[in-house]
């Protein structure tokens, strides 16, 4: 208790200890495709935490037995890298607290998903979490939204996530992991485009009165991340389809073989 | 859905290129098992943090935004004469030594506080910050906080990134010229000053870069027409290092001395001049007044290193404890350490080395062969070093030295032999190597007349003296000061601010006067600061959270369908009334009980609805909590809610209506509870009686009324309530209470009298009606939340606590005392009675009390629910509800009822079983303090009471009372006995070999007048004389008393 009263959540200036106002999110960049041999994958940092997420499928079951009849079956794993959390020792796979992320990132997913475009396959959706600062949870969230994206996957709305926390009567937004253990906090997931909330979690008690704004600015915040998502999806996109432009140009790739065109970038 | 809120505007905080370089801190923490672990966090720079002052139009868009920094600066200084006047920036040094001149500066001159030194305060010292806290919240001050880490400009370069930083930080460079904090730092990189900065480096180069902003910045405001300037900037610092690279870069930069002494006011200059701290060590500042070039002999052994300290205690080489000591002889300690069974003795100046009462201590053990056993003799610092000079250091220095070595060479000898006399009851022996934490505060002093070089009232010189701590525990203070002389006859308040190793005594600095010696006024603020009761006047910000009404605000009309009146019954009708002593101005209860038609009674206790002016979380419930208690003097009251609720709004007085909070009970006649319901009410009193009126009224056979009525059948009611509880073994302890009796027809109030405080049937009355509510209440909130509810307990005593008195009972008197449980207790107490001795019963009562335990607030969830129970009151659970107004356990009592019942929803911080806890042990603590504060005050009065009586009866000796006394204790050389009539506890000894002690029998005896043995032995009635005696050199009272009959203590 002596060390973590130390730690001011808000001083008097109304900044949190790294900074930022209670509705300021942290810093965000994204990459996509950084794994090639995976489908589709998609690295998502906010703050210092950086998840990657790498999703392969739609694709044959590995075993007969998950293939469901009517429509896709979702298989998340997720893994934390040693050094991704100073002081907190190697986490294995069996970790119930992961297991429990994985089932959470399932949930949330499975009704987004139009899986029953792809009936008896399977999607596996591997998360790793590279580092660590709080918020896994929605950061991976957002993450595997962009590697499904990365992937092709049809969905019918992107997923954002965020977490909430309740500082006395100010809710704080995107926490990082010194206010984490200290503030009570809320995980939301929605789908920014109808505000429909698919998650909202809670590990510890906060009071009821405070349990509606905190949903509703988290629910906004969502709203504010997919923007920031969707700009970035687009751009790449864009660059893509600049690149194709380029290959489609009659006098340098048109009715080319493969072979001749490795040889004419060499 | 209905929502009472705005989403407010949501932004990605996108880190630019150019902060990288501060984009990350990293550092290395231990943990608790003592590995090291790599830390890193995030860290975020902006450019809308305002710099505060009213001119800026620029900041003035920023969050948060309100100006503080005046146009014009502070004037009136030697030194710094801009036209606009200047503005302070505080570096760290100051708050953490000069916290004493901070608070007493002008509250004109404006203040820059970069958040650098109020982080490292923070870090350093709590009590501290939480001064500096209460000097910001104070809204006369112009102080304003910079927020110098989070602005881009001013935020230092974290020291792992220097080396991968730098390249992007010179590329900023050569794009723009804006980023003026990032040079500062390139050049200083280029200097190669900074490579390896210490935290105490850096945290001064960020306050340098604070003064370089603000220069910076003022450059961009045009300046207001009257002044054409901006106001200068000007760095008060005690860090010689630091002035000097403030200085080199062309900033303004002084130590609190030179700016103390350089300013116009010649008042403001002496006030402020002896509150400056003398500072040590290797940070520059001023030298020690004794040490001529390093050549003043060490007195004591410097401490090891902190390091080698914690090392120690946790490879158990070392204890840590708190060090106490001995108040009756002041080269004598102890530590409470856990090794041993018994605590640690320290014998000798040397082995206590500056340790003060309180502090916690890192100690070494003596060989099992240099163990000693604690001294029998009383040793008084102030006979025993009272030729001590308090300027001998300054003198020549051999000779200083020689009486040095002289007196060490006589405390040894003193020590030793007080030590020695008693070889067999030797106890582990150590001598302090360390400490831990220092637990000093402000300590209320006397001036030591006899050290005083120039006594001329006119002089103003600077002299050395010695300061007496009213608390014996303390040893004597050595302060520099110009106001001695005047200070002479005063209680004055004197903070230690060191004690370096060359130094017999502590070196401190002088506070503020509190008055004259014996004067009220000064008696009272010493005891309400010796016992920690907070007694400011009300702040703004508190005051402000009061309803806007004030004097008038009245309960709306209930047809207008207001919000008050919403889930609150009606019962104005009812015939309610209070009963309080005689000039009760804060009333918090009142009862009012009917027939019912059922043949049952319905009965209610109707509290003051606090809860509903005191509001969770704002600023009032913020002081309440830190006040915890209402304090009584005997002449004075120190509230704990400002005076608007607790003596008019949330007062239920008579003929007015009030809010308030109802438990309404049906009974049986027998008093059998039937049902309770809580609920929040408005009601109008018909009679606010005391305890007398009320029963005379009670008592008048003629009077028929309802009212009258409704007194007769509580008090049926508490009768049979209280049979129950003496039947279930509640106990009916004594202690003395006294009633002074004040003379207030001229003014000023002149007690006159003392007598023990009467009891009536009413008294009891009102007791049981509020145990009752408290029990109900307790009920009710530990149903509800199990966790979190603000109970009371008493745990029972241990048994051997007892012993003693049950040695004594049985072989003086012949008489047992079951202490098995509280009820058998109860039972043989009432079966200790002398038929020749009626107060014999009162005073076993009396000495049984003294061997409980006090009673304490706790939340429920922290302990085992089977030691909920209360022993005295015999009670399996119980709280405070029925005096709000008063307490601060009761608010919380009553926020958990008021939801338990669902009339309003609880504030979370009730439901954090972390924050209760921590609101209940500063209760605890508060109400402890409050108790010793009331008792203390009795005692001065009690003393001026004697010198009336002694007055009256024409004597001027000081006046001498004789009075009867009984032997609570016999000791080998003396008696303690106890003055039934005054309340006082005095020592009798005697000086002679002449009597005899028989410690088996708990007997002395003594040679009467006429050369006959006489035997005194417990609980025999003697005469006593009682005086007060008055210390020439301290000004310090003590009571002395002396034994009159069977014997003349004079002779023995």
């Amino acid at each position: 208790m002596a060390s973590s009263s130390r730690v001011e959540i808000l001083n008097e200036g109304g900044l949190r200890v790294d900074g930022r106002r209670p509705y300021e999110l942290r810093s965000v960049s994204m990459t996509f495709s950084p794994q090639a041999h995976a489908d589709g994958s998609a690295t998502m940092q906010q703050g210092l935490t950086t998840v990657t997420v790498s999703v392969f499928g739609p694709r044959e079951p590995r075993s007969r037995a998950n293939a469901i009849h009517d429509r896709a079956n979702l298989v998340v794993e997720v893994g934390v890298a040693g050094w991704s959390q100073p002081g907190v020792g190697q986490r294995n796979r069996g970790d119930k607290r992961l297991t429990e992320v994985g089932a959470t990132i399932r949930q949330t997913f499975e009704p987004v998903i139009m899986s029953h475009l792809y009936p008896r396959s399977e999607i596996s959706i591997y998360v790793q979490v590279l580092g660590s600062d709080g918020g896994i949870l929605p950061t991976a969230i957002n993450a595997t939204t962009l590697a499904l994206i990365d992937a092709g996957v049809a969905m019918t709305d992107y997923i954002t996530s965020l977490s909430v926390g309740l500082h006395l009567t100010q809710p704080l937004l995107d926490l990082s992991s010194p206010e984490e253990s200290d503030i009570p906090y809320l995980v939301v997931a929605s789908l920014p485009g109808t505000g429909k909330v698919t998650l909202a979690t809670l590990e510890t008690r906060i009071h009821v009165d405070r349990f509606e704004e905190m949903l509703a600015v988290g629910v906004e915040g969502c709203k504010i991340l997919k923007a920031e998502m969707e700009g970035e999806v687009k751009k790449r996109t864009g660059t893509m389809v600049e690149r194709m432009k380029l290959n489609a140009l009659p006098d340098r790739a048109g009715g080319m073989k493969d072979s001749d065109r490795d040889i004419l970038m060499t | 859905m209905t929502s009472n809120f705005s989403i407010p505007q949501i932004t990605i905080l996108k880190r630019t290129r150019e902060d990288l370089a501060f984009a990350q801190k990293k550092f290395l923490k231990k943990t608790k098992k003592g590995r090291v672990v790599k830390i890193l966090r995030e860290r975020y720079l902006r450019s809308d943090i305002p710099c505060g002052y009213e001119a800026c139009a620029e900041c003035s868009s920023y969050p948060g935004y309100k100006a503080v920094l005046p146009v014009e600066g502070a004037r009136g200084h030697g030194k710094f004469t801009s036209k606009a006047g200047h503005w302070l920036v505080i570096d760290t040094n100051i708050v953490l030594h000069q916290i004493d001149v901070l608070e007493s500066l002008p509250a004109g001159i404006p203040i820059i506080l970069p958040s650098t030194t109020l982080a490292e305060t923070r870090h350093r010292s709590l009590p501290l910050y939480n001064r500096l806290q209460s000097l910001l919240a104070d809204e006369d001050r112009k102080v304003w906080i910079f927020w110098n880490e989070e602005r881009r400009e001013t935020a230092t370069k974290v020291e792992r990134y220097r080396t991968g930083g730098q390249e992007s930080a010179s590329r900023t460079g050569d794009e723009e010229d804006v980023e003026d904090g990032m040079n500062v730092i390139e050049t200083e990189d280029k200097d190669g000053k900074i490579v390896r900065e210490t935290v105490n480096d850096r945290n001064d180069r960020a306050i340098r870069l604070t003064l370089e902003f603000y220069q910076n910045h003022l450059k961009t405001i045009t300046p207001s027409r009257s002044t054409a300037t901006h106001p200068s900037l000007v760095l008060l610092t005690d860090d010689r290092g630091n002035r000097e690279k403030a200085l080199a870069s062309g900033f303004h930069a002084v130590s609190t001395r030179e700016y103390v002494d350089g300013m116009t006011d010649e008042l403001t200059k002496i006030t402020l001049g002896d509150l400056v701290a003398v500072k040590y060590g290797p940070e520059g500042g001023d030298r020690p007044p004794g040490s001529k070039g390093g050549s003043a002999k060490r007195l004591y052994p410097e401490y090891l290193p902190q390091a080698t300290l914690l090392a120690g205690v946790k490879s158990g080489v070392f204890h840590q404890g708190y060090f106490n000591a001995n108040p009756y002889n002041y080269l004598e300690g102890n530590v409470n350490a856990q090794a041993f069974g018994k605590p640690i003795l320290l014998v000798g100046r040397e082995s206590m080395n500056r340790a003060i009462d309180g502090d916690v201590v890192v100690v070494e053990m003596l060989p099992e062969a240099e163990w000693k056993a604690p001294g029998q003799e009383v040793l008084d610092q102030d006979e025993a070093l009272k030729n001590d000079d308090a300027d001998d250091e300054e003198g020549d220095a051999e000779e200083g030295q020689q009486s040095e070595a002289r007196m060490a060479e006589i405390e040894k000898k003193t020590a030793a032999s007080a030590a020695k006399q008693n070889a067999v009851e030797k106890r582990p022996t150590g001598k302090v190597v360390g400490i831990v934490k220092r637990n000093w505060r402000a300590y209320v002093c006397h001036l030591d007349a006899s050290s005083l070089s120039n006594k001329d009232a006119t002089s103003l010189a600077q002299q050395t003296v010695f300061a007496t701590p009213l608390e014996r525990k303390l040893p004597r203070i050595r302060l520099r000061t110009r106001q001695a002389p005047s200070l002479l006859d005063q209680k004055v308040l004197i903070s230690i601010d060191a004690w370096p190793p060359h130094s017999r005594y502590p070196e401190g600095h002088f506070v503020r006067a509190l008055g004259k010696v014996e004067s009220k006024e000064a008696e009272q603020e010493s005891l309400l600061l010796e016992y920690e009761v907070p007694y400011r006047p009300f702040g703004r910000a508190i005051l402000n959270c009061l309803p806007v009404e004030g004097e008038s605000w009245v309960v709306p009309p209930k047809e207008d369908g207001n919000l008050i009146w919403r889930d609150r019954e009606d019962l104005r009708d009812l015939l309610i009334c209070s009963i309080d002593p005689p000039g009760c101005q804060d009333i918090d209860d009142a009862l009012h009980a009917r027939p019912l038609p059922n043949g049952n009674i319905e009965a209610g206790v109707h509290i003051a609805d606090v809860s509903h002016f005191v509001h969770a979380d704002n600023p009032m419930d913020a002081e309440a909590a830190s006040r915890g208690t209402t304090v009584y003097l005997v002449d004075k009251r120190i509230d704990m809610l400002p005076s608007l609720l607790g003596t008019n709004l949330c007062s239920l007085r008579p003929f007015v209506e009030r809010l308030a909070f109802s438990a309404i009970w049906e009974l049986t006649p027998d008093g059998d509870i039937v049902g309770v319901r809580f609920t929040k009410s408005v009601i109008a009193s018909k009679e606010a009686f005391t305890y007398q009126a009320a029963q005379n009224r009670k008592d008048d056979k003629s009077l028929q009324d309802p009212l009258t009525e409704g007194i007769r059948l509580l008090n049926r009611l508490a009768i049979k309530l209280k049979q129950k509880r003496i039947a279930a073994g509640a106990l009916s302890l004594s202690s003395p209470e006294l009633k002074i009796h004040l003379n207030s027809n001229e003014g000023a109030p002149e007690p006159i009298d003392v007598e023990q405080k009467a009891m009536l049937e009413t008294n009891s009355l009102v007791e049981e009606f509020m145990l009752l509510a408290n029990i109900s209440v307790a009920k009710r909130i530990q149903e509800a939340y199990p966790q979190t509810a603000v109970l009371r307990r008493h745990m029972p005593p241990p048994q051997t606590n007892f012993e003693t008195l049950q040695d004594i009972l049985a072989k003086r008197k012949g008489l047992s005392l079951d202490v098995s449980s509280s009820k058998a207790l109860a039972d043989s107490l009432d079966k200790c009675v002398d038929p020749g001795h009626p107060e014999f019963n009162t005073l076993v009562r009396i000495m049984a009390t003294r061997c409980m335990l006090a009673a304490e607030y706790f939340c429920a969830g922290s302990v085992s629910k089977d030691t909920f129970g209360h022993y005295g009151l015999a009670t399996p659970i119980y709280t405070h509800f029925t005096s709000p107004i008063r307490r601060y356990a009761d608010v919380l009592a009553h926020r958990q009822l008021a939801a338990a019942i669902g009339y309003t929803t609880l504030h979370p911080s009730l439901l954090s079983k972390s924050h209760v806890e921590r609101a209940m042990s500063v209760v605890n603590r508060r109400h402890r303090l409050a108790q010793m504060a009331g008792r203390a005050s009795v005692e001065f009065y009690v003393g001026l009471a004697l010198k009336a009586r002694g007055k009256r009866a024409g004597r001027d000796d000081g006046g001498v009372t004789r009075e009867d006394a009984f032997v609570i204790r016999v000791f080998k050389n003396g008696l303690a006995v106890f003055v039934p009539t005054l309340g006082l506890e005095g020592l009798i000894t005697f000086s002679k070999d002449s009597h005899e002690y028989d410690a088996e029998q708990y007997q002395l005896a003594v040679p009467n007048s006429e050369g006959n043995k006489v035997d005194i032995s417990v609980f025999d009635t003697v005469v006593v004389d009682i005086s007060l005696e008055k210390d020439k050199q301290t000004q310090r009272s003590k009571v002395k008393m002396a034994l009159v009959s069977p014997a003349d203590s004079e002779q023995l």
